[in-house]
């Protein structure tokens, strides 16, 4: 089995519009949207979810107001701001508990409870271009790493037991816990990129993030066409790093007026920019049969 | 050697080896001489944010086995297991019961682990 | 006052506006990245940079010679940061979140604090605007804590010299974004008029409305997509404080670090009327809450 993932670093690059068009590109695929921060993808393919379960990750602390004491004692262990005291009691604010445990171990009183947090759901679903893993976190919810890490276990498993060989998946922004959730396990990371200042300053960091966990990189240069001379110092960094730049996209508002008609790029009528994210798609795999046989 | 650990997705032998080893269903725990079998579920670790390795390798180090037999083994559930000397073997076929993967190493027919063999968290 | 640039998703051109904003500001400022992950807010303001020094967080070191193997420590852990193996104990120092209940809770006293480098934290300034920047370590997958300690500077800063402060947020409306925010007393959403756009912008609005601040919404390129967001915004009375519109000058000067707000007189008079509607804002909650007291 084979796993795919398009990031960016940096957010509105394209990824999420990409991904859609790869995932009507590709066959014998389960898509995966892994962007749990803010999922996007449904919004291209339109899932019917078939399964829905809840998603419960650690704990949070919650004060019994019955039996507290008012020592104070949680609010002088907390090191994270959580124990607030207003109107003559103490209590927890639900955003700022990391979930240690430590004022429930040692209030004096026994009066702080430690329930599981009801974080989001996920969902297998049905689309157009087939199953669809993908989740939605309740507002101001964290632990978007181990979510990540349920979602590709189970598209996983649905691969398996359909006999697909391909994970397609739209990874999250940034470098730090969602995205090195995502990366694992990961075959081929294909990061789109745009020649701004963010994007390179941001490509150079995903891409270290790869390298630090092995996983074969290549690149995608989207809007070239607004910057040729900062794509090409993109062009030149990665030929420093041996990273392949497999397609240099122009910004077209075609990708804007697919986004608003909820389809693909590649479903509308044929355009230059579709015919090259066709090529693109074949490039990538290329590329990752290639790795398949190392 | 007398006791192994086989991660498994049920707690007898004819059920299958479950590839993963933090996040393992449990662990058919096998005496090699007597082959009686005992198991300890995992579920509880299932649910953890984070660590679900070390907290495996905690569970298997305290039934006192030897050696552990899974698919993947992370780095963390690796030196955690290593620590206490307990031996990895990695890397089964999927779809081999608990039985098969037992047999497999009572007939020498695997390595032991240098290393683990996938990311974290996975 | 304290505002923070956020948007639900990321490239809407939050870090453009944060820095558009930092050009035009009046009083004495701050500008402040908090997007620790991607810290772009430098690339466009091109500060000078005076200090940058490592952040740290707490985790435990064991004296193994004090330790009596009662597990105390591994059981109260959430995070599998130290454990127990028979008779050792591992700490694992990049799990841990520096609770600091291991060392409280040793009945040896055998654990003392030790430190992981979260990141680096540097300040400087540009032109006139104090700067103030947190990056994370690559390969190190928590951000609040840096945050915190990057807020915890700029407190200090803008309370010092009576500063207001410009947040770049990070993206998305999951713990770090709500992290950022939820201290903050005026809160400015950057969107888009494309479907991406409106359904991002409308999660953030719906993780930040609890909070009780007042929020208004910049939409960044104005003229492409659909009228989704403006219809939202008129109907949760959500203001609509500033529009850019959508112009390839702007997309073509973004991608040469240049500021919106410096491409032309027009624009940066949509900047200078976004900080008069800002604090309009922020009074106008003001006297709604003079009133109901």
């Amino acid at each position: 089995m084979r796993e795919i993932l398009v990031i960016s670093g940096k957010g509105g690059t394209g990824k999420t519009s990409l991904t859609g068009a790869f995932a009507h590109l590709a066959s014998n695929k389960i898509v995966c949207d892994l962007d749990v921060d803010a999922p996007d993808l449904h919004l291209l393919l339109h899932p019917h979810p078939t399964h829905t379960q809840a998603f419960f990750s650690g704990h949070v602390a919650q004060i019994e107001e019955k039996l507290c004491t008012g020592c104070g004692l949680c609010a002088s262990l907390c090191r994270y701001g959580a124990v607030g005291f207003k109107a003559d009691s103490f209590s927890i604010d639900p955003l700022r508990c990391e979930g240690c445990k430590v004022c429930v171990q040692f209030c004096p009183a026994g009066a702080i409870h430690f329930p599981e947090k009801h974080c989001g759901e996920h969902y297998i679903s049905s689309t157009r271009f087939g199953p669809m893993v993908h989740a939605r976190l309740f507002p101001g919810e964290a632990n978007s790493g181990r979510l990540v890490t349920t979602l590709k276990q189970q598209a996983r498993e649905l691969a398996k037991s359909r006999g697909l060989g391909l994970i397609l998946s739209d990874g999250s922004p940034g470098i730090g816990c969602p995205v090195i959730s995502s990366l694992s396990g990961a075959n081929l990371a294909v990061v789109v990129t745009e020649p701004t200042p963010s994007g390179r300053h941001d490509l150079e960091r995903v891409t270290s993030l790869c390298f630090h966990f092995q996983i074969a990189v290549a690149v995608i240069i989207n809007k070239f066409d607004l910057n040729p001379q900062a794509a090409e110092s993109i062009e030149a960094f990665c030929g420093a790093r041996g990273y392949p730049v497999i397609a240099r996209l122009p910004h077209d508002p075609v990708v804007t007026r697919a986004m608003v008609e909820g389809l693909v790029v590649t479903e509308l009528p044929e355009t230059d920019f579709s015919k090259e994210v066709g090529k693109t798609w074949t490039k990538i795999e290329e590329i990752a049969a290639s790795l398949r046989k190392q | 050697m007398s006791k192994i650990a086989v991660t498994s997705e049920g707690p007898g032998l004819d059920d299958l080896v479950d590839p993963r080893f933090g996040r393992a269903a449990g662990f058919v725990i096998v005496d090699l001489d007597t082959m009686n079998t005992s198991y300890i579920d995992n579920g509880q670790t299932q649910v953890l944010a984070q660590g679900a390795g070390i907290q495996a390798a905690q569970l298997v180090a305290g039934a006192g086995v030897d050696c552990v037999l899974s698919g993947f083994v992370g780095p963390k559930a690796f030196q955690a297991l290593s620590a206490v000397k307990i031996k990895v073997v990695q890397n089964l076929d999927e779809g081999m019961t608990v039985r098969e993967a037992v047999k497999k190493f009572k007939s020498g027919a695997v390595q032991y682990a240098d290393g683990p063999n996938r990311g974290a968290g996975r | 006052m304290i505002v923070s640039i956020a948007s639900g998703k990321g490239g809407t051109g939050k870090t453009t506006v944060a820095a558009s904003l930092a050009r035009v500001w009046e009083r004495p400022l701050v500008a402040v990245d908090l997007d620790v992950e991607a810290p772009n807010l430098h690339l466009f303001l091109c500060p000078q940079i005076e200090e940058t020094g490592p952040a740290w967080i707490e985790t435990p070191i064991v004296d193994e010679s004090k330790c009596t193997f009662c597990s105390a420590c591994s059981d109260l852990c959430q995070f599998k940061a130290i454990s127990m193996m028979g008779s050792l104990v591992l700490t694992f120092p990049e799990m841990c979140h520096g609770c600091g209940g291991c060392i409280a809770i040793c009945p040896q006293k055998a654990l003392s604090p030790g430190r992981r480098q979260l990141g680096e934290i540097s300040r400087g300034h540009a032109g006139g605007v104090q700067f103030l920047m947190g990056r994370l370590r690559i390969g190190e997958a928590m951000s609040p804590p840096l945050m915190r300690q990057v807020k915890t500077a700029m407190n200090e800063i803008a309370g010092a010299g009576g500063l207001d402060a410009v947040i770049d947020s990070p993206p998305g409306v999951s713990c770090p974004a709500v992290n950022a925010v939820m201290d903050s007393d005026v809160i400015v959403l950057v969107t888009e008029p494309t479907p991406f756009g409106f359904h991002d912008f409308r999660l953030a609005w719906e993780a930040f409305a609890p909070f009780g601040k007042p929020m208004g919404v910049v939409i960044n390129r104005a003229g492409i997509g659909d009228r989704q967001v403006y219809s939202f915004c008129a109907e949760k009375e959500i203001p609509v404080l500033a529009e850019a519109p959508y112009d390839r000058a702007v997309a073509e000067g973004y991608s040469q670090g240049r500021i919106i707000a410096d491409l032309s007189p027009k624009y940066r008079h949509i900047f200078v009327s976004l900080y008069a509607k800002i604090f309009e804002l922020a009074s106008a909650r003001l006297d709604k809450g003079a009133s109901h007291a």
